[in-house]
């Protein structure tokens, strides 16, 4: 366990440089730091002068390890347009994408377990086909069509559920939030749910195609051959071994999903990363951009490797050491 | 008259005697996706010629005719627009045409360097093994660990902060293939690395080996061939995907630029004008785009029960 979990570490942060590479050069070759700090008079001697001053003149190395250092502190330079730590900008709106990420993984939880069990169970089911011919269209349809699609349908067309913004959002326990407030809640629909309308379908069709593989095991004939009943066979011993590769695939999808985050965002206008980020990039804000790219890339890298661990965990026949 | 049949078929009747086109032609929905996929390819490919307007050429536009409802569900709609105009008072029928086709070159062209650049790594790892296919393994995983889709924004986004919009629109079509290109190999060097893995055990390998023949030939001439059916079926769903990240990309301004306009920046264009009520901007070009990828996903469906039928097929 120990040295699986070094391993791990030791490849994380590898990823990491990697990605701390991109960084940097996003941040060498996007904008010009002086153009930001001085006007059009600074003669081109003084330019100079003050590029030595900053480093900027300095070999690729000596301006990475700075960079790094730098970055390791948190501190990737302060954005252009807000006037505040890059890291700030972006912790401050990550709360609203995760907000997001987390009320679609419960929609994607609450509805892709039930359905993929229920067609598993009854394939023959007219029920059961209807799902399974509506998630190969999810499949095919992009989620910012669904998001526009919702968003005409349930705001503009019926008025039911506000169009765009976060809404009123609630202090609790230091944690600033739509969760606790109506308004906030009635924001986050439809942006949830068009989020989750990209993962909806792949999970159903995991969830059906695992249970019906464990169905078809032999420990579930040998329990049928126990004399147990039909629903504990099914729930309790097919359904848990189901919810196992579920849970890797979802794993890694949820990290996937901050990645999705930044369209849905852009359709709802939705304050989070994902709408800073490209905000950011029609602004040449090299500073959060580089953050954002920081900060994603962390979050993959940690929910990869939390993945990689728990699946060590809760199924004991996988060997950590040789698998690192 | 039909004497020489059974002496020696034909390559055409050979080619209609095979279980390919028997099973094909007793599918309907693999029959289906065919045609619609078909008509899509030949509609956009002769969009100049048979498009009724021309979505480019400046001159023919009239900013008048601008946000037209279609022509059956509106009486202010006009004759010459079937389906409406858009805010430029471009006709939405031929802009879709128009789209249609930089949105397959896009995916098509895109697919092609992904297999390019999958058969390359993929036969290197899985031919050579040891330390080669560890560390191009490792590249692939890593990258696979992040969403195609995130590396394609970012790049993207990159490439047009450093470019400059201007320049990048006027490339657009060859960043776009080159991202989309980039972002996803790995699944195609994993695919073929895994079939080479098992074909390079087989003995016409080791009889091509003992015949003294070259790493190269025997790996593209003798391996590759055996490895084509994975090869196929991952390709469609591949277009399927590419067609979708430049969708994604365009809806995000990162993509093909609103002069050029592909699918996906044809439901960005309308996106901006579905809350004053002009929703056929948006519909119709989604429609075509989800029906496109509906298509060629179904086909991909298809081809992978033709060429695994021990997999359960409901």
């Amino acid at each position: 366990m120990f040295t699986f979990l070094l391993k791990r570490l030791v490849q994380a942060t590898i990823v990491m440089l990697v990605i701390s590479l991109v960084a940097f050069a996003v941040k060498d070759n996007l904008g010009d730091p002086l153009r930001e700090l001085t006007g059009q008079s600074v003669s081109e001697a003084e330019r100079q002068k003050m590029r030595t001053e900053m480093g900027l003149n300095d070999p690729f190395v000596v301006q990475y390890k700075r960079f790094l250092i730098n970055a390791v502190q948190g501190d990737f330079g302060t954005s252009y347009t807000f006037n505040r730590p890059a890291l700030e900008v972006i912790l401050d709106r990550l709360v609203a994408t995760l907000e997001l990420v987390f009320a679609a993984t419960l929609i994607i939880i609450g509805l892709s377990i039930p359905l993929g069990v229920y067609c598993a169970i009854n394939p023959k089911h007219g029920f059961s086909k209807l799902v399974m011919a509506i998630s190969s269209i999810g499949i095919s349809i992009p989620v910012f069509l669904t998001a526009i699609l919702l968003m005409y349908v349930f705001s503009i067309e019926l008025g039911w559920l506000p169009a765009y913004g976060r809404g009123e959002t609630a202090n609790w326990l230091g944690w600033e939030s739509g969760f606790f407030t109506l308004d906030g809640l009635a924001h986050l629909i439809l942006p949830a749910f068009a989020l989750a309308s990209i993962m909806l379908p792949l999970f159903i069709r995991l969830v059906r195609s695992e249970m019906i593989e464990q169905l078809s095991s032999e420990y579930v004939k040998f329990a049928y051959a126990k004399g147990l009943p039909q629903r504990r066979v099914w729930y309790l011993h097919a359904l848990k071994n189901t919810l196992l590769p579920v849970l890797t695939v979802g794993g890694v999808q949820i990290g996937t999903m901050v990645a999705y985050t930044i369209l849905t965002e852009k359709v709802f206008q939705w304050p989070g990363t994902g709408f800073l980020f490209l905000d950011s990039i029609q602004r040449t804000d090299t500073p959060v951009i580089t953050a954002y790219v920081i900060v994603v890339g962390l979050i993959f890298v940690i929910t990869n490797t939390i993945v990689d661990l728990l699946y060590g965990l809760i199924n004991p026949t996988v060997n950590l050491t040789a698998k690192g | 008259m039909t004497t020489n049949i059974a002496a020696s078929p034909s390559r055409w009747q050979k080619i209609k005697q095979s279980d390919f086109i028997y099973y094909f032609s007793r599918d309907k929905v693999a029959m289906l996706s065919f045609a619609v996929f078909l008509t899509c390819l030949i509609v956009a490919f002769t969009a100049p010629w048979i498009a009724p307007h021309d979505p480019y050429a400046l001159e023919s536009i009239d900013i008048m005719d601008s946000e037209l409802p279609p022509v059956m569900l509106s009486e202010d709609g006009d004759d010459r627009f079937f389906l409406g105009t858009d805010n430029q008072g471009r006709d939405i029928l031929s802009t879709i045409m128009y789209g249609m086709r930089v949105s397959l070159t896009i995916g098509i062209l895109a697919v092609g360097l992904q297999l390019f650049l999958g058969i390359v790594i993929g036969l290197c790892a899985g031919y050579f093994g040891g330390k080669i296919d560890s560390f191009l393994m490792r590249i692939a995983d890593v990258q696979l660990s992040f969403s195609t889709m995130m590396v394609a924004i970012i790049v993207s986004a990159i490439f047009q902060g450093a470019m400059g919009s201007e320049m990048y629109s006027q490339y657009a079509i060859l960043m776009l293939v080159l991202i989309i290109g980039i972002a996803e190999w790995p699944q195609y060097a994993r695919t073929i690395r895994a079939s080479v893995l098992a074909e390079k055990k087989k003995e016409y390998v080791e009889a091509s080996l003992v015949m003294g023949l070259k790493a190269p030939r025997i790996m593209f001439r003798h391996i590759l061939p055996n490895c084509l059916s994975p090869i196929l079926v991952i390709s469609t769903v591949q277009i399927a995907n590419a067609i979708m990240s430049e969708a994604a990309l365009s809806f995000l301004g990162l993509g093909m630029p609103v002069t050029q306009p592909s699918l996906g920046s044809l439901i960005s264009i309308g996106f901006e004008y579905i809350f004053s009520g002009s929703w056929w901007i948006t519909v119709f070009p989604g429609i075509v785009l989800v029906s496109l990828i509906l298509v060629i996903n179904l086909l991909g469906d298809w081809l992978r029960d033709f060429f695994n039928p021990k997999v359960y097929q409901d």
